[in-house]
């Protein structure tokens, strides 16, 4: 038996099709995935997310401490709330983990890490944040709500009730506001509007219970796949892991080089990578042929085995396979990609794929 | 539960047959295999004038989540393959027995599907998978 979320219960009580997930026993989906990733791209569907990690980090030198242990800088962060994407890196530039680092206030932030990284997640920071004196609490008696799509927040703001639209409506993406106990971010994983929110463990079913009835369909880890790649998403793992930078793994835009001073875990190593010129980089690939793209299957350019996908899968949205992809980085327009012994052609494009809804390349 | 029909004979990689009068064989995937595989989203089908040997793959079927083969049963020739699941995969989870049967084949000996597990026997396998 894995460990168990506080919305076990109400997984099986939906029929959900549970599966082992980094130790976790989570839903894989309540029927069909492709009509749970459909909710949520023309509805609003509803994740647990309650085996991600929440870790809090206060004291009076956690702002240095973050600047020194993350890629992006936490600098950026001015009022209570806001929110950065970054990655957390090893001396060599790779990956540990990607996460989301909250600002509450000048001594105080909460990140949300990966659930399959917890351990090393843990020891690291707290190796790193000896020095600072910076105390590490994992919150392990919160859960985690993620309710995504179109009418995500005004059926949310319904569960929620009272002043939950006042308070809330006007919040940017990437904030998070309090609401009693709950702490609402306006942030996801899929590529549509909608929250992520942390609320007791022990106020999790109830809640739960009354999003279903607000029509918030449970949504499984399956579709959250599918609307992940489609949003053009890195999963940790997949796309980056601690042998890939975030230079290599379209991660660029969330490692902040300035100020030129400020030294972070991994700098060194990746200006290098930067200076002699990034050799790989990770492009979105959508499939011409017939056919399923899935991670590991090689890309063969001019005849030559050149790179691997990382995340392949099925787009419900376009009704085409799609992909990320490891390449060299002179590959152009096209590429073929090895699918059970026969070559495929796929076409390179920018990621994402899919957002609010849209297709953003054509098909 | 899974819909296991009388009338049609088994394999323990969960294909399903059933015998039509002139001794030719439809086969398909069962609706155990279906719900296992949750939404299909591509199908390959076999070349008809195709031979396959007994368990070698002759198909592909291909879940949101997964690659998965399908394997001849009985040793013979693809007479017809059903070419519509091109562009309607989810067809053999709508309907595994019938329009989304995979294809059909002429068995070198015709006595090999009487050796094919039964729905009983199907039923015990089946049973064993869901524990």
């Amino acid at each position: 038996m894995g460990n168990r979320t506080p919305l076990y219960e109400e997984h099986l009580r939906a029929n959900a099709k549970m599966v082992d997930f980094g130790g976790w026993d989570m839903p894989i989906n309540y029927g069909s995935q492709i009509e749970e990733h459909h909710q949520v791209r023309r509805d609003a569907g509803m994740f647990d997310v309650s085996h991600m990690t929440i870790v809090d980090l206060s004291g009076e030198k956690v702002k240095p401490f973050l600047q020194y242990l993350l890629a992006n800088n936490v600098d950026k962060l001015k009022t209570a709330g806001k929110a950065l994407y970054t990655c957390m890196l090893n001396e060599q530039g790779g990956v540990i983990d990607d996460l989301i680092v909250y600002y509450l206030d000048d001594t105080f932030y909460r990140m949300v890490v990966n659930a399959a990284t917890r351990d090393k997640d843990l020891a690291w920071i707290e190796k790193q944040a000896a020095a600072f004196e910076v105390s590490v609490t994992e919150r392990d008696e919160m859960a985690m709500i993620a309710v995504q799509g179109p009418n995500a927040r005004d059926k949310a703001h319904q569960v929620l009730g009272g002043e939950a639209a006042d308070k809330l409506g006007d919040m940017k993406p990437f904030v998070m506001r309090e609401l009693g106990e709950f702490k609402v971010a306006r942030t996801g994983y899929t590529g549509e509007d909608g929250y992520e929110i942390i609320l007791p463990a022990n106020q999790a079913a109830g809640f739960w219970q009354q999003l279903v009835e607000a029509g918030v369909k449970p949504t499984g880890l399956g579709a959250r796949d599918t609307l992940r790649l489609e949003a053009g998403m890195n999963l940790y793992g997949h796309d980056m892991d601690e042998n890939t930078t975030p230079l290599e793994s379209g991660l660029s835009w969330t490692v902040a080089w300035e100020p030129e001073d400020r030294d972070f875990i991994g700098r060194a190593a990746i200006a290098r990578q930067k200076a002699d010129g990034v050799k790989h980089k990770l492009v979105g690939l959508v499939l011409e042929d017939r056919g399923v793209l899935r991670d590991h299957q090689k890309v063969i350019v001019d005849g030559n085995e050149a790179g691997e996908i990382t995340s392949g899968s099925f787009s419900p949205t376009l009704g085409k396979s799609i992909a990320f992809a490891r390449v060299p980085a002179s590959v152009d327009t096209h590429c073929q990609v090895d699918v059970r012994g026969k070559p495929l052609t796929a076409r390179v494009v920018k990621p994402p794929f899919v957002r609010n809804g849209k297709a953003c390349i054509d098909v | 539960m899974s819909n296991i029909p009388q009338e049609l004979r088994f394999t323990k990689s969960h294909e399903w047959v059933k015998r039509e009068e002139d001794g030719t064989l439809v086969v398909g995937i069962t609706d155990h295999a279906q719900q296992l595989l949750g939404d299909l989203v591509f199908v390959e089908v076999p070349e008809v004038g195709s031979s396959f040997k007994d368990s070698d793959d002759c198909a592909v079927i291909e879940s949101v989540k997964a690659a998965s083969d399908v394997y001849c049963p009985i040793a013979g020739e693809v007479i017809e393959s059903n070419e519509a699941l091109a562009d309607a995969p989810e067809t053999i989870n709508n309907d595994p027995y019938g329009d989304g049967w995979i294809f059909k084949l002429k068995p070198e000996d015709e006595g090999a599907y009487d050796a094919l597990m039964d729905a009983d026997a199907y039923a015990e396998v089946v049973a064993e998978d869901e524990h």
